[in-house]
């Protein structure tokens, strides 16, 4: 048996909150998602621009940095404002940024962007037909998107959508930089203390893959669950 | 006799895209129990009447009025809008359409297709939905395929689906937007078959078709559309053998050789 010196349930447990932060993420990440697919292929030029902003910079900055700006930037950023107020209003605030907190809002605002391309190619591939029945047949704007855009995006959005929370949940692992005890962060405290880096690296490994296991096999019953209805081989039917 | 008002009126309809005036001023009026075809060639803007009746296009000018209530418009930066998105929402559901495409919803399957707007627009109870829509299904010769995908079907079978949806939403007017253009020849039929029957019961149709003979055979009254407005109107048997017009006359004479 494996012999964790004591180690195990520590970790265990640092598993459970990189499950936590991932989940949250993931969650974050879709609602962004669908916001920035809804902002681009808006008639607003403001929408579009804000959304083509905000794409492009998450693109374009390595998720480590985001991860540091966001947890002490925005530490800085809103006690410089509580200052400001406590100046002007002789109240005593203070903030302290919360490392769970900001950890499932970076990589939710990271994975975000990468949603709302899966979501705006997805919401493309939807036949305009489907939505005009929809609109046609009384169905008010949330309706359309609840009974038929959402369904058909899916479709659509799944494979993207599999790939993104792939990388993203391997994205948790930056959470340790910020002090949160993940299991990576557990994994390198035991292995420091013990000298026997294998020893915890590997079952943090295998963690890993178990999960990404089970999220596979979650993907395929949705796949399953949103392709009703299209013929085996000929996506666009 | 008492004066009959008409269920569908539009009147004085236009609209503009971008610098293309399509329709250039359209009334006329469809009573209870008439079926109206609009004929003409392509890019008279005979669909985008149909379009504009259901509000899938707003006219630029003009009304379009269901048992005497006008959908009202604002304006809004020089552009029009509906005052009243419910109002649309519920015109709408009055005016059950039939598309070229026929626009089934291809993630759920007949029965479903059937009972979503009866059951999410109109609020029905589901299990009365159901019976309805198994009643119209067998109407249409579909009951045995209630379970099938639209994917899963013929072109024909589709659209005779398409029908049945539009028909468990109890409209007050059925437009038809070229229902048999995009099948097989074959499959025409079919689909005329069922539409012919609905004219026999008395339902207020209006329909852009290409099928001369039938529009000749079922309609009441005939418009053909030349450029963004009518340019002759009336009695079917009139405009298919002795049209006033010369260019209904061209048309015509077109559409026998």
């Amino acid at each position: 048996m494996l012999d964790l010196h004591g180690y195990g349930p520590s970790i265990l447990g640092g598993a459970w909150l990189t499950i936590q932060v991932a989940l949250l993420s993931l969650l974050l990440a879709v609602v962004l998602g669908l916001a920035g697919a809804l902002a681009k292929l808006s008639h607003n030029a403001w929408l579009r621009g804000i959304a083509t902003f905000y794409t492009t910079v998450i693109r374009g900055v390595p998720d480590m940095v985001l991860m540091l700006l966001i947890f002490f930037g925005a530490q800085i950023l809103a006690n410089d404002l509580a200052g400001w107020i406590n100046r002007n209003f002789g109240t005593r605030l203070y903030f302290d940024i919360n490392a769970f907190v900001a950890g499932v809002a970076t990589i939710g605002f990271i994975f975000g962007a990468y949603m709302a391309e899966t979501f705006r190619g997805a919401y493309m591939s939807v036949p305009k037909g489907q939505l005009e029945a929809a609109v046609a047949y009384g169905m008010n704007g949330w309706q359309v998107f609840r009974r038929v855009l959402f369904p058909q995006m899916m479709r659509f959005a799944l494979p993207g959508i599999g790939n993104n929370w792939a990388v993203l949940l391997k994205t948790t692992a930056l959470v340790s930089v910020i002090g949160l005890a993940d299991m990576v962060r557990l994994a390198k405290e035991a292995s420091g203390a013990v000298h026997e880096p294998f020893k915890f690296f590997i079952p943090v490994a295998a963690i890993y893959l178990l999960i990404t296991f089970v999220s596979e096999l979650v993907i395929r019953y949705l796949t399953r669950k949103y392709s009703s209805g299209v013929v085996r081989g000929s996506q666009h039917g | 006799m008492e004066v009959q008002s008409p269920q569908l009126s539009v009147s004085n309809i236009h609209k503009t895209f971008g610098d293309n005036e399509v329709l250039k001023g359209i009334s006329f009026d469809a009573m209870s129990g008439e079926v109206i075809t609009l004929i003409g060639s392509s890019g008279s803007g005979k669909s985008t009447l149909l379009r504009c009746i259901n509000l899938l296009e707003i006219p630029t000018q003009g009304e379009v009025i269901l048992r005497g209530e006008p959908v009202r418009f604002r304006m809004v930066r020089g552009e029009r809008v509906p005052t009243s998105p419910q109002q649309v929402q519920n015109f709408r559901s009055r005016l059950a359409m039939v598309f070229q495409g026929f626009n089934l919803w291809s993630h759920m399957t007949v029965l479903e297709n059937v009972i979503e707007a009866p059951v999410h627009v109109l609020g029905q109870p589901k299990k009365q939905a159901i019976e309805k829509a198994e009643a119209l299904l067998d109407k249409v010769g579909l009951l045995q395929r209630k379970n099938y995908y639209p994917n899963h079907l013929s072109g024909g079978q589709q659209q005779r689906a398409a029908i049945a949806r539009a028909l468990a939403m109890d409209p007050e007017v059925l437009l038809f937007d070229e229902p048999t253009s995009a099948l097989d020849p074959e499959l025409v039929n079919e689909v005329l078959r069922v539409m012919r029957g609905l004219a026999e019961e008395g339902r207020t149709m209006i329909l852009v078709t290409h099928e001369m003979d039938f529009a000749r055979d079922v309609s009441n009254k005939v418009l053909f559309l030349h450029q963004g407005k009518i340019e002759e109107q009336g009695d079917p048997g009139k405009i298919f053998t002795n049209p006033d017009s010369e260019r209904v006359r061209q048309f015509m004479a077109a559409q026998n050789r």
